[in-house]
């Protein structure tokens, strides 16, 4: 028996929407990096999904992309992040509001 | 039938995955299920027929990426979450929202997508097609990714380094 399509993009869809919700309910600022991380991992899927269903390689070399763009953001996020912390000692969103110090 | 078993057992760990870094408020517990997530997401991979995606998965994913978070998170010492109050309209309108919206987009993608069925290892994505795509077709684009990462390496060498550090500029005294 085989797993129809539809199914993994019902997974790949679920994923998104988890990263948006936690995106938007969290209020840690690492937290909220993890849950971009997420919705990327949830694009990845269907991308793979409609590789397999259209039988074109060229969907797995996007999702290889997607992860070398991924890897990048996470290090140059990540060094953002521990410079905000190191002028505002805080890791809230919500404290972070300020432009200038 | 053990492709659908699989399917769905490795797919319970996504969702529950996804819902626990929700739920958490302690973010290295956050990074654990993402971990989760990812490794169950590489097992999908797999069954889909990727196999190179399925190692660089859990290799620049699961190892790479998440080891930066795990040690961001010790580093910068992130305690417990301090929640705002969130505000009641957004709870009232936001939860039925998003419940019509996903119904919706389920029924849609269950009934009316004209999608067929996947069968197990029917797209071979071993690491020689994949190198032969990579190599030949997208080989501008994968030299300008490479490029990228050394941009974003000297980034956040420069983003973490103190602002005084540099502008003195390199240390003379060992």
């Amino acid at each position: 028996m085989m797993v129809p399509l539809s199914y993994y993009l019902l997974l790949s869809g679920f994923l998104f929407v988890c990263g948006v919700i936690g995106f938007l309910i969290k209020r840690n600022i690492i937290t909220i990096f993890m849950s971009i991380e997420l919705m990327l991992n949830g694009v990845n899927l269907s991308f793979v999904a409609f590789a397999a269903q259209w039988h074109v390689l060229s969907g797995q070399v996007f999702v290889f992309f997607v992860m070398v763009v991924a890897a990048a953001e996470a290090a140059v996020g990540l060094a953002i992040i521990i410079a905000v912390y190191r002028t505002r000692e805080t890791l809230n969103v919500d404290r972070v509001n300020l432009l200038k110090l | 039938m053990f492709h659908l078993i699989l399917f769905l057992f490795f797919g319970a760990i996504c969702v529950a995955g996804a819902v626990n870094l929700l739920v958490q408020s302690h973010p290295i517990n956050s990074a654990l299920s993402l971990i989760a997530v990812m490794g169950s997401l590489a097992v999908e991979y797999l069954l889909l027929g990727a196999e190179f995606l399925t190692a660089v998965q859990v290799i620049v994913y699961a190892g790479a990426i998440m080891v930066l978070f795990v040690i961001t998170i010790m580093l910068l010492n992130a305690g417990k979450e301090e929640g705002s109050g969130g505000s009641r309209v957004a709870i009232l309108l936001g939860i039925p929202g998003v419940l019509i919206a996903t119904l919706l987009v389920a029924w849609t993608v269950l009934f009316h997508s004209n999608t067929r069925a996947v069968p197990l290892g029917a797209l071979k994505g071993d690491p020689r097609a994949i190198a032969q795509l990579l190599f030949h077709d997208f080989l501008l684009p994968f030299e300008i990714t490479s490029v990228l990462i050394l941009i974003a390496i000297m980034g956040a060498v420069v983003l973490t380094s103190r602002p005084e550090a540099v502008a003195r500029g390199p240390r003379r005294d060992g």
